[in-house]
């Protein structure tokens, strides 16, 4: 008989977390939002909640030889976590004053961050139900006011509406840049896989946008773009200035190009050459051919290469808060400059989110593709 | 029905085919034999304008190549290949329609047609119809594109080693079915290949290229009995001479009528050279025949083997 392979990939990560239960803070208690708070242990937690915390991590490192307690294990042991530090939270709010705020510490964020890839390493060919998995204890904790009392909620309720205007923005950046994007970046991709004279400089030219620090590359634009503005009164009109949306979506397009020119040319030179002859041999238009055999068939690669670039953006367009493009990055810098943890992350969590949920989504639409030509 | 007039083809300073001139006649199945890089591509691929020629002219059906439109000739002219080229995204029923759909066919016509085609094959139309080409095996799929290419219906077939990538055996029963649908449709093929076996079991002409010069073109008795020079003699293989020109006779063509004869016959249009190996494994002389329909034609006898045919 063969002998079960074991995953190592699995007690590693449960051991990481479960050194992190007992060494590090899982919570940190401070008088206000601004203060650094006293560390509290697992010695806190309500019995129950430590209890399901410790097994379900057990679990993850029993995954080793029985792959399938995991999942199960992760997901208990994160829910357990996030709802014993809300219980926590509203213990310790009861005993001290409204400004008071219990947080995550070092060591629940590293049992969360484990959790979640013992999670995504589990369910890897199950994105969409994984990720509903792992999102739905914390939205249903969350929805029945459980975690209230805990620092980053309360940081939530406090900044509502900038928040809500930080995310809309956020998400019309990333569309606002999609657009010229795909508009761009398909027919130069077709060009680049036609002509390889062009190709060559084209991506060396797009590669070397990529290495310009972001930070630079905003900056580069604000003042030809100012120049722009002023000696030419319709264009201010329109709402392009240095600052704020156009330079953001300049540059974000600019970043944004080289993947989907590069694995559009890519993934129209993986279609077989034998399949175009045929088309050409049985009376196909060279548009027929784009259309019925060579778009089709690339477009696993071309959607793919959407996916980089959409997850790219979502994480750039934060750093184009910094020339006044507003958005989630907003947040997490006015809490940089404050000092407020609690508001970095209420900028930064929702931006992971989105651009896990980005590349969810995107990677399902290739896998459908995919079924098709496979 | 496919003329070459003074046709030839130079890519920059290297000349692929080398003022060629070849008529191929209405129902006739031309096989177009050579090594690789003799051009024998390059000349099937001009026919339907894939490749366009440096001098001379081509016609089909009378009308010269460069008259019509590309993609309208092409459209009237069945085209497969090695690699078949099936669109894998497509369903079988759907590849095998491509060329009806740009003509614009009416959708019950189409249908129907596929049913036809496929039953023409030998493919069950209920199980394969609705499959995507990689759930088929390497011959069905070969099967597919052949289907394909006589989807509308053409008198032209241009055929560019369609069965080179296939195993042996999977290759002989598509030979087969060639040789039966030229035989019920009467197309007019015209056949690169560069198996000599091939050639043989298929062309009623065959056509030898080598360096992009036509060297002979003939019956395959006449390029087996007289060779126009020493190329095509090392090419047919002279050493089987005599097994390959059993080859392309049938026992019908020796058989000495009415007589019986004992033990399993074989029928009519059995190759001699299989008769002939079939006297030997069994250690008899004489084989009895039978027509299609199973009725007892006569006896061959080993001894004919050896003499001209009268």
């Amino acid at each position: 008989m063969r002998p079960t392979p074991i995953n190592r990939v699995f007690p590693v990560l449960g051991g990481i977390a479960l050194v992190a239960v007992f060494t590090l803070p899982l919570l940190t208690h401070a008088p206000n939002r601004l203060l650094s708070g006293r560390a509290l242990g697992i010695e806190v937690f309500p019995p129950v909640a430590a209890a399901l915390v410790v097994s379900g991590l057990l679990g993850v490192i029993l995954a080793a030889v029985v792959p399938r307690v995991a999942l199960v294990g992760a997901l208990i042991t994160s829910t357990a976590y996030i709802w014993g530090s809300g219980d926590c939270a509203a213990t310790l709010a009861a005993q001290h004053p409204a400004t008071a705020r219990t947080a995550f510490g070092s060591g629940g964020w590293l049992l969360l961050a484990c959790a979640w890839l013992t999670v995504a390493e589990a369910g890897r060919r199950v994105p969409l139900i994984t990720a509903l998995l792992a999102v739905a204890p914390p939205v249903v904790l969350i929805a029945g006011g459980w975690l209230d009392e805990l620092s980053l909620l309360k940081e939530w309720v406090a900044k509502r509406d900038l928040f809500s205007d930080a995310l809309l923005r956020h998400v019309r950046i990333v569309v606002t840049a999609f657009v010229p994007t795909v508009l761009l970046g398909l027919p130069l991709g077709v060009l680049a896989q036609r002509n390889e004279g062009v190709r060559a400089p084209l991506l060396t030219a797009l590669g070397l946008i990529q290495t310009i620090p972001s930070i630079a590359l905003f900056g580069l634009l604000i003042d030809p773009l100012s120049r722009l503005a002023a000696a030419a009164p319709w264009v201010a009109e329109l709402g392009i200035r240095g600052v704020g949306m156009a330079p953001a979506v300049i540059a974000l397009t600019l970043y944004s190009l080289l993947p989907v020119v590069r694995n559009t040319a890519e993934g129209l030179a993986g279609v077989p050459a034998a399949a175009v002859d045929a088309a050409l041999g049985m009376g196909m238009t060279r548009g027929q051919i784009f259309r019925n055999v060579e778009m089709p068939l690339a477009l696993p690669v071309v959607v793919s290469g959407l996916r980089i670039t959409l997850v790219q953006a979502v994480g750039l367009a934060a750093v184009a808060s910094l020339i006044g493009a507003g958005g989630l990055g907003a947040l997490m810098f006015q809490g940089l400059f404050a000092n407020a943890g609690d508001l970095i992350l209420l900028g930064a969590v929702p931006i992971l989110m989105l651009a896990v949920a980005v590349d969810t989504v995107f990677r399902l639409i290739v896998r459908l593709l995919q079924r098709r030509v496979a | 029905m496919i003329e070459f007039q003074h046709v030839s083809k130079r890519f920059g300073p290297w000349v692929a085919v080398d003022d060629l001139s070849l008529t191929v006649g209405p129902g006739e199945f031309c096989v177009l034999v050579g090594t690789s890089g003799s051009g024998k591509s390059t000349t099937l691929r001009m026919v339907n304008r894939l490749i366009e020629p440096s001098a001379g002219s081509i016609r089909v059906a009378g009308i010269p190549v460069d008259r019509r439109r590309p993609e309208d000739l092409r459209r009237h002219i069945g085209y497969a290949i090695q690699s078949v080229g099936l669109f894998p995204h497509w369903t079988v029923e759907r590849n095998i329609a491509t060329v009806p759909e740009l003509l614009g066919w009416p959708r019950g016509r189409i249908r129907d047609r596929v049913t036809e085609l496929l039953d023409l094959l030998r493919l069950d139309p209920d199980q394969v119809r609705h499959k995507f080409p990689h759930q088929l095996s390497g011959g069905q799929q070969q099967r597919v594109g052949v289907a394909r290419a006589l989807a509308a219906d053409p008198a032209v077939l241009l055929m560019d080693e369609p069965f080179g990538a296939l195993d042996p055996l999977t290759r002989a029963a598509l030979q087969d079915e060639l040789a039966r649908i030229h035989h019920q449709t009467g197309k007019t093929i015209l056949f690169v290949t560069h198996d000599m076996d091939e050639a043989l079991k298929l062309g009623s002409r065959i056509a030898v290229m080598d360096h992009g010069r036509l060297l002979q073109a003939g019956t395959p008795r006449a390029i087996l009995t007289c060779p126009a020079n020493d190329f095509v003699r090392d090419f047919v293989g002279s050493d089987e001479l005599g097994l390959k020109l059993l080859s392309i006779e049938t026992a019908e063509t020796r058989v000495r009528r009415g007589e019986g004869c004992d033990g399993e016959p074989v029928a009519a249009s059995t190759p001699l050279h299989r008769a002939l190996s079939l006297m030997i494994a069994r250690g008899v002389d004489r084989l009895g025949v039978v027509d299609p329909a199973g009725v007892p034609l006569g006896a061959l006898h080993l001894a004919d083997f050896a003499l001209a045919r009268q």
